[in-house]
């Protein structure tokens, strides 16, 4: 039997061969990070070993600090997402749905859209001063805004037809959002939670880098200017972790909220 | 051309010359309706359409694609405006959407989160029935179209055909006046065609609800209506008023017989013209 060809565009492949290739590629980065890191030819100071980062994470998981700080950002992170995520999704359904609410936030959503985040944070630091509520704000920034232009597009690609339909069976004008373009649109609004969730994660070190007390970000920072190399590694890969925990948090979710989409 | 326009009367409420074995009342009044797109120097879409259909016909529109027959049907389910003209259900204006003017749509337009019953009972439910109320009617439709095994099925896990069944089944629960059907087989394959038409005949047999559909399909036509409306190419005219005198209830056989025949002949020599005139 003919040998069939892994690359064949868009082609399957077998399962043993997705986990196969994932793991490869992890396991390769990982053994050239042991080589490099022992043999020495970076300075340590730079580049841990995978033994020190274990060690940092024995030690500050040990006596709880890890987990502190670990919780003292993600209530940051979901904190920020939650508030934009509740604002953002009917704001976003009547600018898809209605001209009017689009044409009246667009132009102000587009410019503020590609504002860098990192520019804000002195006026918020100025405005709302230290305190959890400025990196809540930054998160916020960070992903209102971008979710409130996808939710729309969501809203308005709803097919024109499905509402019509709707409308000959008796829905009213003003049910429509509701009745209609709401559940037809919600697994393109999971699709863009899950997204901006990765978002959301990614604006936290922005939010803690200055000004904060706790959370990795904050630990980085001390990390970085006593040189514990080791103890940055540890916060990006918590990070990281967070991050793959909660996307798949919300494919989850997302098959439980809208089963008949696929 | 386009400037001088052909004198046509409104014929008569019940003066049309086809209506004999459908009621007499009038369901639905089609007056001189134009549409005009893209403002008044636009494209004209519909030009001065007349017609009326009685209750519990089955009138059938055909035309040259581009005719403005689907836009007709949408200004009849008070889903795009009139420029000119007036419409009427029941001796009601038409002046938005509302549910005694149910439509099956040629897209699929099934609520894709709902399951099929709930799909079914969704006109009931916006009617504000109960559950029971609405659960007897969806199962009565659902068998209708010989869907009850697939009542907790979500629209994904079926076949183009068995979602314009859902459709057939959604809008008939709701109990409209007229049934507005644009074109409802015209995305499906040919043998499946002709299953969707032998069924749409042998449930309407069951209603007589009073029909106006839209196809593009002559032998479709036929087959399923007590008259065909023959359109002009744009704009949109009607061009032929014919009544389809083949008894029911009628079967796919039908397509050979002579009256059949002379009648299909008839059509596309009036459609010819049409098409010929365009290109």
């Amino acid at each position: 039997m003919k040998k069939k060809s892994l690359f064949i565009p868009f082609g399957d492949i077998p399962g043993r061969i997705v986990i196969g290739a994932g793991v490869t590629v992890w396991v390769a980065l990982l053994a050239a990070w042991v080589l490099v890191s022992n043999a020495g030819v970076v300075p340590k100071m730079f580049l841990p070993t995978p033994q020190a980062v274990i060690g940092a994470a024995q030690e500050l998981g040990g006596d709880g600090r890890l987990l502190t700080h670990t919780l003292a950002s993600a209530q940051v992170v979901l904190l920020g997402f939650f508030i934009s995520s509740a604002i953002a999704v009917p704001v976003g359904l009547w600018m898809g749905t209605y001209k009017v609410v689009q044409a009246a936030l667009e132009p102000v959503v587009n410019f503020v859209r590609y504002l860098p985040v990192s520019s804000f944070v002195p006026l918020f630091i100025l405005w709302i001063g230290i305190g959890i509520e400025q990196r809540v704000a930054v998160i916020f920034f960070g992903t209102f805004f971008q979710q409130l232009v996808m939710i729309a597009d969501s809203a308005r690609s709803v097919h024109p037809d499905l509402i019509n339909a709707s409308y000959t069976l008796g829905t009213k004008r003003s049910e429509v959002v509701w009745h209609v373009i709401f559940p037809a649109a919600l697994p393109g609004i999971m699709d863009t939670l899950r997204v901006t969730m990765g978002w959301a994660w990614t604006y936290l070190v922005v939010a803690e880098l200055v000004a904060a007390s706790s959370g990795l970000g904050y630990i980085s920072m001390k990390a970085m200017r006593g040189f514990q190399v080791e103890i940055i590694f540890l916060a990006i890969a918590t990070i990281g972790l967070l991050g793959l925990i909660t996307d798949q948090a919300f494919r989850h979710l997302r098959t439980r909220v809208a089963p008949w989409a696929r | 051309m386009g400037t001088v326009k052909q004198f046509r009367p409104v014929p008569e409420p019940g003066a049309a010359d086809a209506a004999p074995r459908s009621g007499t009342a009038t369901s639905l009044s089609v007056r001189s309706v134009d549409l005009q797109y893209g403002g008044p120097q636009g494209t004209l879409a519909l030009d001065r359409v007349s017609f009326e259909v009685p209750e519990n016909q089955f009138c059938v529109l055909v035309g040259p694609s581009g005719c403005g027959k689907s836009s007709l049907l949408y200004l009849i389910a008070g889903l795009h405006e009139v420029t000119n003209g007036t419409i009427a259900v029941n001796g009601k204006q038409v002046d938005e959407p509302g549910r005694d003017r149910g439509m099956v749509f040629q897209s699929y337009t099934l609520f894709p989160w709902l399951t099929v019953r709930e799909n079914v009972e969704y006109g009931p439910k916006r009617q504000g029935m109960d559950a029971a109320t609405r659960r007897a009617i969806a199962d009565r439709f659902l068998a209708e179209v010989g869907l009850t095994q697939f009542a907790d099925h979500h629209p994904s896990q079926l076949s183009g055909g068995m979602k314009q069944r859902v459709a057939i089944a959604r809008a008939l629960a709701n109990d409209p006046d007229v049934l507005l059907m644009d074109e409802p087989f015209g995305a499906l394959d040919s043998q499946t065609r002709g299953v969707m038409q032998k069924l749409l005949l042998r449930v309407w047999e069951h209603s007589h609800k009073t029909v106006l559909f839209v196809t593009h399909d002559i032998d479709e036509a036929i087959l399923l209506g007590d008259r065909v409306l023959v359109m002009t190419a744009r704009p949109g005219r009607i061009k032929a008023d014919l009544l389809v005198d083949i008894p029911r209830p009628r079967s796919m056989d039908m397509v050979l017989e002579p009256e059949f025949i002379a009648l299909k002949r008839k059509i596309i020599g009036l459609l010819h013209d049409e098409i010929d005139e365009e290109h």
